[in-house]
């Protein structure tokens, strides 16, 4: 008989990448549907634009490389779906293909593959069109064809946007695909913690770092809609529960992880209110990617046996 | 509000495979291997050579310094004193006794008797030439432990957790034999003085748990502690942490928290060391796992083949993967099944491939998960990359020594990454940076 002799453990939890990221994308489909309900056929297909070019793109990668196929650990999905998520269902195919091409060429496989990335692969692309095409990813329909702007446009005045909230919080808003129904993003986020796909600290420290800063620094006479709508509105919810717990670019410590959320928080406020764009999710949440290693290095968890601040 | 410990998992458990009413006497075998080392330390000098005649019980190793002596554990000839495979992976000297199945058992020591008349100097020496190591598998030398915890510690732990899956060694000890415990627990608090001797055991074992309820009025001055089932309670800084909220510096040993812990096999063996005057020459050992015919406890005789007890058990299934010297999660794994049963030996696993198992490529996702399972609160995924950049000055930084191998990290890694593998030859890497 051959006997295997490996290092403990011996045995293994039934966690695995795939699954994870199965999850992941399972979680994201009430707010697809809420997009496709809305905004009509063309965000699904955008939608499957995105993650068939983003697979596509990862199957070429490898190939062309000669690297081990990758596929299977079902994060080029993601990616594909996430990006999608973030634009208007009116883009252009070729700018979907383009962004879902760059994300995973560049933004994640030239970064060393799953895991190594730096930044979100998903927001570099995102940025990367909103630079290249600013009319295009800022050009929202509603389902009759005419164009009309978005409830956080309307903020940008200042002034409450003329959606109601609960409107806002169902989705029924012009908007990017993803971003309509804060409802079907937090049924997403639970599912997901839930899973214990996440933890729920980065999106909590993000969120309430959003809602304190918006309420004392409100820019209407009614700090709390104010604060509700800079909530609701946008894609901070999408952002903050699926953006900014992106494993890769997030750091791991659980001190970490709350200064992270509460600097994308921040840094979100900051660009909206001072900002070229009307949102600052995206660029907020990249910069908070450059910070991660560092987090994590400052925000090591005391250790075993030692009391806080004392040295061994 | 239960104090808890950091971290931690939930595996499968498994104990259901193994928990029989009574442990069967596994067959006395034809030969035994005695090795020389089954405690951490200094190894014995054989005190018999080839062609003797030795009886059960009968010292047959003993050494100065850190080191317990070694017993015949069945009566016949002495075949060859000569280096022998062990299950911690490396040749050890051993006796090999051949049996004559009339089992003569020397007389036990005059010196033993009610412990309560006895000084804690006669308790410990009785300890000591009885061969006391600790049995939950760290094999530390009884007499040594509880000699440096004098005057240092309030608490007295025995440690009946049994964590690991599988494993049901400690359990049907405390289902059969609760009396041998708890009185073990009383003539090491004569001994240690502590201001309280808890029996700490995990909620899936009820029914020792009502077994020991029942004595607890007979046994005064110890206390039972039922503890929500999670891995690695049983690990001696946990189970610390959890009963008493304390944590053992980091490099030192239980006492540096005030307390000491021994396994409840340790007890039983230290209640028939002073009391009944007999060495260790037998224990429990749990035989299971889903490549096994008939899982099940045995009472098993020292330097007895794991393939022997195997065989006892109904013998290994064709598609058998590995075999376990120890708990799944922490365990040793075999290659040579001539190994025999040593003293911290708790259990023999039979495992099956693990469908969960290693991926062919492993990669790490920066997850996070590791880190929050991990009760020593290190950040398993950096030591790994770390290691792999072979940087020991970061290693030490994140503390790499820390780590208590428990495979926490690696139970939960969704990448498969072989944490511990790594983090051990992380260990290794700053040993020989500091050493340079």
């Amino acid at each position: 008989m051959n006997l295997t002799v490996a290092s403990s453990p011996h045995i293994r939890g039934d966690f695995k990448t795939s699954r994870l990221m199965l999850d992941v994308v399972v979680a994201l489909l009430p707010a697809l549907a809420v997009g496709t309900w809305v905004l009509g056929f063309r965000a699904l297909a955008v939608t499957a634009v995105s993650m068939v070019s983003a697979v596509g793109a990862e199957w070429l990668y490898c190939k062309v490389t000669g690297k081990q196929n990758t596929l299977r650990d079902c994060s080029a999905l993601v990616t594909g779906m996430l990006l999608a998520l973030t634009l208007p269902a009116s883009v252009p195919y070729g700018i979907v293909v383009l962004g879902s091409v760059f994300a995973i060429v560049f933004a994640k496989c030239m970064c060393g593959g799953l895991g190594q990335n730096i930044l979100n692969p998903a927001l570099a692309a995102r940025a990367l069109l909103m630079l290249l095409f600013p009319a295009a990813l800022t050009h929202y329909e509603a389902v009759d064809g005419i164009s009309s702007a978005t409830p956080l446009h309307r903020m940008v005045m200042p002034a409450l946007p003329e959606s109601s909230l609960m409107d806002m919080f169902l989705g029924r808003i012009p908007g990017s695909i993803g971003e309509l129904s804060a409802l079907a993003l937090l049924l997403g986020g639970v599912f997901l913690v839930a899973r214990k796909v996440i933890s729920p600290k980065i999106p909590l420290a993000y969120l309430g770092s959003v809602a304190v800063l918006t309420l004392i620094f409100s820019k209407t006479g009614n700090p709390v809609s104010w604060m509700l709508y800079s909530l609701l509105g946008g894609g901070v919810m999408l952002g903050a529960i699926f953006m900014a717990t992106d494993y890769a670019t997030s750091p791991v410590t659980p001190m970490g992880q709350i200064l992270y959320g509460i600097g994308c928080g921040v840094l979100t406020v900051f660009f909206r209110y001072y900002g070229l764009f009307p949102e600052g999710v995206t660029y907020a949440i990249l910069l908070m990617n450059l910070a991660t290693w560092g987090i994590d290095r400052i925000t090591a968890p005391r250790r075993f046996g030692v009391k806080k601040g004392e040295q061994v | 509000m239960k104090r808890r410990f950091w971290g931690g998992i939930h595996p499968s458990y498994r104990k259901e495979l193994s928990v029989k009413v009574t442990p069967s006497v596994a067959v006395i075998p034809k030969q035994v291997v005695i090795p020389m080392l089954q405690h951490i330390g200094v190894p014995c000098v054989p005190l018999v050579k080839v062609g003797d005649k030795v009886l059960r019980g009968q010292k047959i190793g003993d050494g100065e310094g850190l080191c317990v002596p070694v017993h015949a554990s069945v009566s016949g000839t002495v075949i060859a004193v000569e280096p022998r495979p062990h299950p911690l992976g490396k040749m050890v000297n051993a006796v090999v006794i051949e049996n004559d199945f009339q089992d003569t058992t020397i007389p036990p020591r005059s010196s033993c008797g009610n412990a309560e008349a006895m000084d804690p100097d006669t308790i410990l020496g009785l300890i000591r030439e009885a061969g006391i190591v600790g049995m939950g598998g760290a094999a530390f030398p009884g007499n040594v432990k509880a000699l440096s915890a004098i005057g240092k510690v309030d608490t007295l732990i025995a440690n009946a957790c049994e964590c690991e899956p599988y494993i049901t060694a400690d359990d049907t000890l405390l289902r059969t034999n609760p009396e041998q415990v708890l009185r073990g627990m009383q003539i090491l608090s004569r001994v240690l003085q502590p201001q309280r001797a808890i029996l700490a055991v995990e909620d899936n074992k009820q029914e020792a748990i009502a077994k020991v309820n029942g004595l607890l009025p007979e046994y005064a001055g110890i206390e039972m502690s039922v503890l929500p089932t999670r891995y690695p309670q049983g690990a001696e800084k946990q189970l610390i942490q959890a009963l008493t909220g304390r944590e053992v510096l980091p490099g030192q040993l239980p006492v540096s928290a005030h307390c000491a812990v021994f396994n409840v096999s340790t007890f039983a063996a230290i209640y028939r060391a002073v009391e009944l005057g007999v060495p260790v020459t037998s224990r429990l050992v749990t035989v299971s796992g889903e490549a096994i015919r008939e899982p099940q406890n045995f009472i098993v005789r020292i330097g007895t083949s794991f393939h022997d007890l195997i065989e006892v058990a109904g013998g290994l299934n064709d598609s058998t993967e590995r075999v376990i010297s120890g708990g799944p999660m922490m365990g040793i794994a075999q290659s040579d099944l001539s190994v025999p049963v040593v003293k911290a030996t708790n259990s023999v696993l039979c495992l099956l491939k693990d469908r969960n198992g290693a991926a062919e490529n492993p990669v790490c996702l920066r997850c996070g998960k590791c880190v929050s399972v991990c009760p020593m609160r290190l950040q398993p995924l950096y030591l790994y990359r770390f290691e792999k950049a072979g940087n020991a000055g970061e290693l030490e930084r994140l503390h790499v020594m820390d780590c208590i191998e428990c495979g926490s990290c690696a139970f939960t890694c969704p990448g498969k990454l072989p944490l511990v593998e790594r983090i051990r030859s992380g260990k290794q890497l700053l040993k020989e940076a500091k050493s340079k």
